[in-house]
């Protein structure tokens, strides 16, 4: 078994073929898991009875004539902030470390009838606030591609674990890049559908109008079939959308004839780092080379974006984690004699210091006599940048920019500037506020052989055109390095 | 939205009291200054003109969908208090209010 050039769906093909069985690729994806602990720390939780007990139902299912699902016996790495059942969910806060959920969320639900085997559950910026993982109440997580520097955050743990090979697909959410940044960071795929595309019911909430479930895989295709099991409107959260959900898997990488791509000069300025610059006009000459008309767009609200979310995504913030308040789950503060009191040491003494610097700042944003100025002002603003993209999509179909000005960084670099690491997801936030799917695929490396990747973006629900421009980027690409950390 | 930040000492304890969030010495000092820093940052939405634009509060703006009220199997009180710090049958338990 070539483990690593194995596809979500070859894996699926062969597990139904009875070419191999599921006991066997997920013992192996849970010993690379197991043993890349100590140099990546991309899990929280290794599910190895679980997942070996799950494997051998499949294998059972299979032999038995059963057609399991397009996911059948493939190990999937979901982001620890994804409801399981019985297995703990932390978001990577001590205020969870605990927690074991007594339901699971629609998505783990979906990849499980789908046949996909859990093997773990992946490291995150604590409640996905952060783009580095260095803000996890269980420890940074390591970029494979080289261990000094962080693998991109907030879904660091899924983008670490498939970059190592230890699954070829993961579940994130993203928030405000943190689907796209980390995959980009290290090399994979990485895909944040529209907003309503996936069902949020069972994702421990952080920013409820942008959060949004997306996979991250070895190949477009592998991110494609995980997203075509993954979408849909679900009863149980009411702003998941009642939209066709398409073959996104059977997109093949042909010509690109016609597409209208645009490039919008705010996201190639001066600050962006030359190899990244080079990278991203190679994936734009492979669209062009293929049939795509380029031309530059103009999105002028772009410098705005960081300031819209960073008062946007804190407000929801600070409402979202008031429910961590001692009483029905999660930790409580040992210390405390009133109720007051449990409420504000447990909360004082469970959330880490980037949760707690989001909540102070949401509560002093729409607190009585700021609310106007900032909250409404920047949804205001947000309108704004929305309209922007409105007028863009009436000219192109996807627009291409950089994902991010600069390759992984090094462990500690940003980790005592919240401003510094907050201007790391300016080419991010943007869509996140206006709702559009985005894709972030591998398009070259810098010189050091750092992986760089292109983020392509489209309309609302428009994600097919994403896949189909990726699989082509991804088919042509000049050159393909190995990940070098090898397990 | 002034450029001036709003942001000292005192007003981060009542945000902190607000937020039900008991903070060190050394958080109040660290907010006051990285607090102080963001929202200077964020002053320059000050700058675009918003007259008459409507406030955008979610991402897709989609109109309300209705369901049926159906009763339907959901936890039992055992799984919904299986997480409690601490329990007395099926209630939860909390410090002496009065």
């Amino acid at each position: 078994m070539d483990f690593d050039k194995l596809s979500v769906k070859t894996i699926a093909e062969k597990i139904q073929n009875k070419e191999l069985k599921a006991q066997e690729v997920v013992a192996e994806s849970l010993n690379r898991a197991k043993k890349s602990q100590k140099d990546l720390n991309s899990f929280i939780t290794i599910c190895e009875a679980e997942a070996l007990k799950k494997a051998e139902q499949i294998d059972k299912q299979v032999s038995g004539g059963k057609g399991v699902g397009p996911l059948c016996g493939v190990p999937v790495a979901v982001k620890d902030i994804l409801l399981t059942k019985g297995i703990k969910t932390t978001a990577a806060s001590k205020i969870l470390g605990n927690f074991i959920p007594p339901y699971s969320s629609t998505v783990v639900e979906k990849l499980e009838r789908a046949g996909a085997v859990i093997i773990g559950k992946t490291n995150l910026d604590e409640f996905a606030m952060g783009a580095s993982n260095e803000n996890s109440a269980f420890g940074v997580v390591k970029n494979p591609w080289d261990l000094t520097r962080v693998p991109g955050g907030s879904s660091g743990g899924s983008a670490a674990a498939v970059a190592a090979k230890i699954t070829p697909a993961s579940i994130g959410t993203d928030t405000g890049g943190s689907i796209r940044e980390p995959a980009n960071f290290c090399g994979i795929v990485g895909i944040k559908p529209t907003y309503g595309r996936v069902s949020r019911f069972g994702v421990v909430a952080f920013a409820s109008s942008l959060d949004q479930v997306g996979p991250m895989a070895d190949t477009v295709e592998s991110a494609a079939l995980m997203l075509e099991v993954i979408s849909g409107k679900d009863e149980k959260d009411s702003t998941s959308a009642n939209v066709a959900v398409e073959e996104f898997s059977k997109i093949k990488a042909k010509d690109v004839k016609g597409l209208r791509v645009g490039l919008p000069k705010e996201y190639f300025v001066d600050g962006i780092e030359a190899d990244v610059k080079k990278s991203v006009e190679e994936a734009i000459k492979i669209l062009k080379d293929a049939g795509a008309q380029v031309k530059e767009i103009s999105l002028p609200m772009t410098k705005h974006g960081i300031a819209v979310y960073y008062l946007i995504a804190p407000c929801e913030a600070s409402a979202n984690l008031s429910r961590y308040d001692g009483i029905r789950f999660g930790y409580r503060s040992s210390d405390a004699t009133s109720l007051e009191e449990l409420y504000k040491r447990s909360r004082g003494e469970g959330f880490g210091a980037e949760p707690k610097r989001r909540i102070m700042l949401g509560t002093f944003a729409l607190s009585s006599g700021y609310y106007d100025a900032y909250y409404k002002k920047a949804c205001q603003v947000r309108r704004l940048i929305k309209e922007d993209f409105d007028k863009a999509f009436t000219q192109v179909d996807v627009i291409v920019t950089p994902v991010t000005t600069g390759p992984a960084f090094k462990i500690g670099d940003k980790s005592s500037d919240p401003l510094a690491m907050y201007l790391n997801d300016i080419f991010t936030l943007p869509p996140s506020l206006a709702g559009i799917p985005g894709i972030s695929l591998n398009c070259g490396y810098t010189k050091q052989g750092l992986p760089i990747g292109v983020q392509l973006l489209s309309n609302h629900f428009e994600e097919a055109k994403l896949i189909q421009a990726g699989c082509v980027i991804e088919a042509n690409q000049k050159e393909v390095k190995k990940v070098p950390y090898g397990l | 939205m002034s450029s001036q930040s709003q942001i000292d000492k005192k007003t981060i304890q009542k945000i902190a009291s607000l937020a039900q969030l008991a903070l060190t010495a050394k958080e109040e000092d660290l907010y006051t200054t990285q607090l102080g820093q963001i929202l200077n940052y964020v002053s320059q939405l000050s700058e675009v003109n918003t007259e008459n634009i409507e406030p955008m509060v979610t991402a897709t703006e989609m109109l309300v969908t209705f369901r049926e009220d159906e009763v339907k199997k959901m936890l039992t009180p055992d799984e919904v208090l299986s997480n409690a710090p601490e329990r007395s049958g099926h209630l939860f338990k909390v410090p002496p209010v009065l």
